[in-house]
């Protein structure tokens, strides 16, 4: 199972072009992500999401200065399946029960923003502006076991040392996530090559991969890496023959 | 031919991704929790996100939990819709419509898995069924659950996580997927089709 991102979404229909790209690709899931939204205290224009959901027959996930139970409710009711919370649930780490109690844990996904240093990881917040991204203080480890205890269904780990680098996911803090995650677990950050997706699948155990720049740039065509991790023994829905 | 295929609100659910699936297969489908309304449906969808016993308060305060057991036209649960079928749930202990006999029961914590299942899982001992039409063991189907139907005789298609469950089930004229056909690609697009050709 892997994933595409899309960052600071342009115009409407580069959205639904490239979603649709994606899920004749065979991509099993799209994660949709406003990296400015939560900085600058603002939710992103949702109309976009319904027309996503109008298009995809694969299941997507909303990123983004998601703040209160009506954001959400707004964004799972234009038809997406899952919403993503970062920021928000690190000021207000009570959000996550009262959106799972509201929606069920299979819907809320926490995304992780971690930084290596000096052997410690650390929890990052407001990362979509470099001038106010700034340590939470927060462990990774502790606040990836408090998410689950609040209710979370899914964590996606941006390992940030290693994002936009492609030099491979982080598999050692990917692994010790592995450790403590019962929820799945969706590894980000640094993919290069499909050797780097075989590695975190092989040896972080994670359920999914996601990358954006890769993807975008055609640098990996998803029906090829399906192919390529088929053969390397990971179960991964074969690529699709479209008409 | 175009049919009438009415989606039961069950509350809680997003019938956002099912809506536009059945308007792509070229139906104009309509929510409702009307008895009227689903007594003249050609086809019916029960669906379903959320706990059981939750989807269940809300079919008794319609009067919907004694009309679906009696409907003659196909139904399809999706999901929580396929455990509301059966007997009862693990899950606080609910109490569904009884129309299959079993219990679904919680993943167990020892295989080790992540719980929910929530993701791709291929389907496997496909039997014959108008439902599964085309649909070939190995095929991939999406899932998001924590319950599971354990295998019986009314069992047409298998999954596994962890353990064998029931992926598809059918009894006369109800039938149920616990994966999601509207998120499952043309896998599921094809399976919505078949049934709404019941």
């Amino acid at each position: 199972m892997k994933g595409v991102q899309f960052r600071n979404h342009r115009v409407m229909g580069d959205i639904i072009s490239l979603a649709s790209r994606y899920r004749d690709e065979g991509a099993d899931e799209l994660v949709f992500y406003d990296i400015t939204a939560s900085p600058h205290g603002r939710t992103v224009d949702r109309s976009w999401v319904n027309k996503v959901a109008g298009v995809l027959d694969i299941p997507f996930c909303v990123a983004g200065g998601i703040r209160s139970l009506a954001d959400a409710e707004t964004i799972l009711n234009l038809g997406a399946d899952k919403i993503s919370i970062n920021t928000p649930a690190l000021e207000r780490p009570g959000l996550i029960e009262d959106l799972a109690k509201r929606f069920g844990a299979q819907c809320v996904v926490i995304g992780i923003d971690s930084s290596s240093e000096n052997g410690n990881y650390t929890v990052y917040q407001n990362t979509g502006d470099p001038e106010r991204s700034r340590s939470s203080q927060r462990s990774t480890l502790e606040w990836i076991n408090e998410v689950q205890l609040r209710g979370a269904g899914e964590i996606v780990l941006n390992c940030m040392n290693q994002d936009g680098v492609k030099n491979g996911y982080d598999v050692e803090q990917l692994s010790k996530a592995r450790e403590i995650c019962g929820v799945p677990l969706i590894a980000s950050g640094g993919a290069g090559t499909m050797a780097h997706f075989k590695e975190v699948f092989t040896t972080s155990k994670v359920d999914g991969a996601l990358a954006a720049t890769v993807f975008h740039s055609a640098q990996i065509k998803i029906p090829d890496l399906k192919t390529y991790l088929i053969k390397a023994n990971i179960a991964i829905r074969p690529p699709e023959i479209k008409d | 031919m175009s049919s009438c295929p009415v989606i039961i609100a069950t509350g809680g659910a997003n019938l956002a991704s099912l809506i536009f699936a059945l308007k792509r297969l070229g139906n104009e489908p309509v929510v409702s929790e009307d008895p009227k309304v689903i007594k003249m449906a050609s086809h019916i969808i029960l669906p379903g996100v959320g706990a059981a016993r939750d989807a269940m308060s809300r079919l008794k305060a319609t009067n919907l939990a004694s009309l679906i057991p009696n409907l003659k036209q196909p139904v399809l649960g999706i999901c929580l819709g396929l455990q509301l079928l059966y007997s009862g749930s693990e899950e606080d202990n609910a109490t569904c419509l009884n129309i299959i006999p079993g219990y679904a029961s919680r993943f167990p914590k020892k295989t080790g898995l992540p719980v929910p299942q929530m993701g791709w899982n291929s389907l496997t001992n496909v039997k014959r069924t108008p439902l599964m039409n085309g649909v070939r063991d190995g095929d991939y189907a999406y899932f998001i659950h924590s319950y599971a139907l354990p295998i019986n005789e009314h069992t047409y298609v298998t999954a596994n996580y962890g353990e064998s469950f029931s992926a598809v089930v059918q009894y006369n004229n109800f039938y149920a997927t616990q994966f999601h056909p509207e998120r499952s690609s043309s896998v599921g697009s094809l399976i919505l089709s078949n049934f709404l050709n019941i």
